[in-house]
């Protein structure tokens, strides 16, 4: 009994692979283990392993098995976990200084389901710091390579989920996204990667970021399994007032492949000056193939789009001004040893545990929430966002879904745009809509550029349409 | 450097002043956890027992609004007259502080739980004025630096977060007072009307509640507010008046010597009397409020309201007639009984068992208040409870026991927490009505006083007395003094 391609290992094949006891889920632990660390310094995908956690769940799974019992939806399945989801017992650094020796004293609600459902919880990946980048550089520990392309960025901030799926260090990876941190690393990665709707997923456990925007979501090697994977972890969490009680559909079961006459929107803001024309052409031809399915395609406008990056990184950075307010030497970070006074202590811990990007988005959050300032900026974006979420609302009324590029571009070279945090806010600019309008996306890859570097086609779904969106998504990928 | 001294202006020159205040007090609600975390809020427990992921502020964790501190807050809001908005939202108020875990308070701003209300208010020469109630809102507790009592608070401050998170509801006035018996009528007006809605036990002494006192003076007549100077930290309704009055004679000064009043937050400070400044208007806190996204808007539905206003306990107006109609006692009384909810409590529960509620009435305003004031207990705390104080009236009222005897017994019930059965059955406390046995014990006294009998019969009656101290001498108290007279008189008569 062996795990022989362990990287190119499904779901799926797991669970038939358990059944058939070609492998135990504890070889399965093993295996990734041994090709994590093996793999792990070239990819810098992980900042820390779990493999006694692993090696635990993974008897269980065999104890079920043994008895006889259901072992789950994602028995003996290794998962990566973005180092900003907590893990009771593991580190949780947020890939920052800050939390460098913090240990998670409790579980967020998705892994608590997940682990219920019987996967194996393998690491933790490497982010941007707090979530806040597009390219993994922001990581206050290494940046991670891009599997597809080593010189090239991830994307960011999931980049280390990203490329733990892409190097087939996980079949599956938990990310978070605020504005594109999912789906724009997926794209650049050539894996799949989705983004809920807002309220889908319990956010109980994911270190906040901007809590209005915040989302937890999969990463995986195919659609079916980040469908299924969604379907384990959704649903209303009571530890999570926003997390919403819309009733939850197998998402498998509805990966039928029949999208005829599904009608797809086609919005033309996604489409002009600033799109890389590689990228352009591997997303048309994923229209077209998408036409060749039986879908219709219908030409719609998002006329506010213009106006999200602006809109986001108002409320992002001013929420997250709050949100980081508690990382202040007090409890349970680290605490700045130059410090007599309080306000030192304050000071100095948080100049020293913060970046340079997290520090740059508290000082925005602070000015943007400033008496004064508040109706100009935070609430004035409050009103933006709301017209982008009726754009939506105006394009779902009409339309199945929306496809769109991911990204303007493929994966960057690493250091490219460290130095313009504006046009690395860019990369996201096809993402971001969604997220301020709080429905659902998938990155699904579409092929590559002539250098070989992944390209995602974009399919958006209305508020917990995720059951249209996986199921054109599937079809797409199967056709 | 030494302070400059601070200059109070004499009562005559204030007399040409009005003062303006207006309170916020802040109300501990009675629940059984937190308001966003299932932690307990308990009062008097070790330090930092009392947490969770929400509390210490984790990364990750989620505040979950507690529902009974939401109706705590409506029946809080409803005893003093607000209107309850049925859509509220929660903010976030922005500042660090070490007993603040996230480096935000959740509090309400713009849209608070209940606003426009009010509470009557009656001065001691009986004035009576209505002060207006701007709004009550929701918010959570901080929880409690301590700076020394440590072996090495010269190097740090301990934390504790056990309050952190305690339900509270801060009552913001109008400007409507205008002494500081007013302030002081007001705050006993809230504490009592809050105390009886149930929404808190206003437990100053365990920190249930807090006030801090806005005042501005300005010449009589003139209609512009004069500029403001918050007071922080008075933490009991003698200090409030203290802190008033300190600060009325500290302004008018100022403006008499032709001075500016800053805007200030000020400390007061309950050794000196005096307050003395904390922050300036320039240094107060941008606390950049902004809507909580944590949680959605709190709706409060008709039917939830209908729920919460029919399960309101009597408040102290309705009582307070309902005393003087049902149980026949005056009008003064029924103020004193209504006093706190525990002293109502008990003279109902008393006057109800005993079946004679001005006897109950009198006896809870005279030997109960008298003897809790000197034990220094709450009512609360009483070693008689009211059951025991209606059964001893009971034996007063059948004749049991003399009022000289029910007052020792009452003494001894007091002292040793026994009901007053077994209190009178030891000690033999028991009056002698039985005529039969008084009048053997009188023919002996006549008997031998032959002397004194002769004087009585002589016309000399007054010496009547004599004769019932010696009847008593023989019972040791214990004989009806009613009996003992009319059989004296008998015998005496020959």
């Amino acid at each position: 009994m062996a795990v022989d391609n362990y990287s190119s290992l499904t779901v799926d094949a797991i669970q038939q692979g358990l059944r058939s006891k070609a492998f135990s889920a504890v070889e399965i632990a093993q295996e990734a283990q041994r090709f994590c660390e093996a793999e792990n310094p070239t990819y810098g995908a992980f900042l820390s392993f779990c493999a006694a956690r692993a090696l635990n769940a993974a008897e269980a799974v065999d104890k079920k098995l043994a008895d006889g019992e259901d072992p789950g939806a994602l028995a003996g399945v290794p998962i990566a976990i973005k180092d900003v989801i907590l893990v009771e017992g593991e580190k949780n650094t947020c890939a920052s200084k800050i939390l460098e020796n913090f240990v998670a004293p409790y579980t967020a609600t998705a892994v608590q389901r997940i682990e219920q459902a019987g996967a194996l919880v393998i690491g933790k990946a490497n982010c941007d710091e707090f979530a806040m980048g597009s390219s993994n550089e922001n990581s206050a520990y290494y940046p991670v390579k891009n599997p597809a392309a080593p010189d090239r960025v991830p994307g960011g901030s999931s980049g280390g989920s990203a490329a733990a799926v892409a190097a087939g260090m996980a079949p599956l990876a938990l990310g978070s996204e605020t504005g594109g941190s999912i789906r724009q690393p997926a794209s650049f990665c050539g894996v799949v990667g989705v983004l809920p709707t807002y309220g889908r997923v319990s956010r109980y456990g994911l270190s906040a970021f901007a809590s209005s925007l915040d989302h937890i979501g999969p990463f995986s090697r195919n659609v079916k399994d980040s469908a299924r994977l969604l379907g384990v972890m959704a649903g209303k969490d009571p530890r999570d007032s926003t997390s919403a009680g819309a009733a939850v559909a197998d998402y498998v079961a509805g990966l039928d492949g029949n999208v005829k006459g599904m009608k797809l929107g086609v919005p033309k803001e996604y489409f002009a000056a600033g799109l890389d024309p590689e990228v352009k052409t591997r997303v048309e031809e994923a229209i077209a193939a998408l036409e060749k399915l039986g879908c219709e395609m219908v030409d719609i406008s998002l006329p506010h789009t213009e106006y999200a990056v602006a809109t986001y990184y108002l409320i992002c950075t001013a929420e997250a001004s709050a949100n980081l307010a508690r990382y202040d030497g007090v409890r349970y970070t680290m605490r700045s040893k130059n410090a007599e006074t309080l306000s030192e202590m304050y000071r100095n811990t948080r100049h020293e545990g913060f970046g340079k990007e997290v520090t740059r988005r508290i000082i925005l959050g602070t000015y943007v929430l400033s008496s004064g300032y508040y109706e100009a900026y935070y609430r004035k974006a409050q009103k933006v966002r709301r017209l982008i979420y009726q754009d939506f609302k105006n394009a779902f009324a009409k339309v199945d879904a929306i496809v769109t590029p991911v990204s303007p571009s493929p994966a960057f070279p690493l250091g490219a745009k460290t130095s313009d945090p504006l046009e690395m806010y860019l990369s996201d600019i096809y993402t971001i809509t969604s997220c301020l309008a709080g429905n659902c996306g998938i990155s699904v890859p579409c092929g590559a550029t002539s250098e070989g570097l992944p390209v995602g086609l974009q399919i958006l779904a209305d508020h917990f349409a995720e059951d249209k969106m996986f199921r054109l998504a599937d079809a797409y990928e199967n056709r | 450097m030494l302070a400059p001294e601070v200059i109070l202006a004499d009562p005559e020159t204030i007399a040409k002043y009005e003062v303006v205040i207006g309170l916020e007090v802040h109300v501990q609600l009675k629940t059984a956890t937190k308001i966003f975390s299932p932690s307990s809020h308990e009062f008097g427990n070790d330090p930092n027992t009392q947490t969770d992921p929400v509390v210490l502020g984790l990364p990750g964790a989620l505040p979950v609004l507690n529902r009974a501190a939401v109706e705590q807050g409506i029946r809080a809001s409803l005893a003093i007259n607000c209107k309850i908005n049925r859509k509220s939202v929660f903010a976030r108020k922005n500042y660090f502080y070490p007993d603040l875990p996230k480096g935000y308070q959740i509090s309400q701003f713009d849209e608070p739980l209940a606003e426009h209300g009010w509470v009557d208010i009656e001065l001691e020469d009986g004035t009576a004025k209505r002060i207006g109630v701007t709004r009550l809102h929701l918010e959570e507790d901080a929880g409690k630096n301590t700076h020394d009592g440590y072996r090495d608070s010269d190097q740090y401050s301990y934390v504790d977060l056990n309050r952190a998170g305690a339900p509270l509801a801060e009552i913001v006035s109008e400007p409507d007072m205008r002494s500081s018996d007013e302030a002081f009528a007001y705050l006993t007006a809230i504490k009592q009307l809050v105390q009886f809605s149930g929404a808190s036990d206003c437990d100053m002494e365990k920190g249930q509640l807090r006030c801090d006192v806005n005042v501005s003076v300005r010449p009589k007549g003139q209609q512009e507010f004069g500029t403001r100077a918050e007071v922080k930290n008075v933490n009991s309704f003698r200090f409030a008046k203290a802190a008033i009055e300190y600060e009325i004679a500290r302004q008018v000064a100022i403006v008499e010597d032709g001075g500016k009043i800053v805007q200030e937050t000020r400390l007061f400070n309950n050794t000196t009397g005096e307050t003395t400044s904390m922050r300036s208007k320039e240094e107060a806190h941008d606390y950049r409020y902004f809507p909580e996204p944590d949680l959605p808007p709190l709706i409060v539905d008709d039917k939830w309201l209908g729920e919460i206003r029919d399960s309101m306990p009597e408040l102290p107006p309705a009582k307070r007639q309902r005393f003087i109609d049902e149980y026949g006692v005056s009008e003064y009384d029924a103020r004193v009984l209504i006093a706190s909810k525990e002293t109502s409590d008990y003279f109902e529960t008393a006057a109800k068992l005993s079946g004679d509620p001005k006897m109950v009435a009198n006896w809870v305003q005279g030997e109960l208040t008298g003897a809790l004031n000197t034990a220094e207990k709450s009512v609360a705390e009483s070693p008689i409870s009211a059951e025991g104080l209606a059964e001893l009236l009971k034996l007063l009222a059948d004749g049991t026991l003399s009022s000289k005897l029910a007052k020792d017994v009452f003494g001894k019930m007091f002292a040793s927490g026994k009901p007053a059965a077994e209190i009178i059955e030891s000690e033999g406390l028991k009056q002698i009505s039985d005529t039969g046995e008084l009048e053997k014990i009188i023919d002996g006294i006549i008997a031998a006083n032959p002397g004194q009998v002769e004087t009585y019969r002589g016309g000399k009656t007054g010496i009547l007395a004599f004769f019932v101290g010696q009847v008593m001498k023989a019972t040791r108290g214990q004989a009806n003094p009613k009996a003992v007279n009319e059989l004296l008189v008998k015998k005496l008569a020959g």
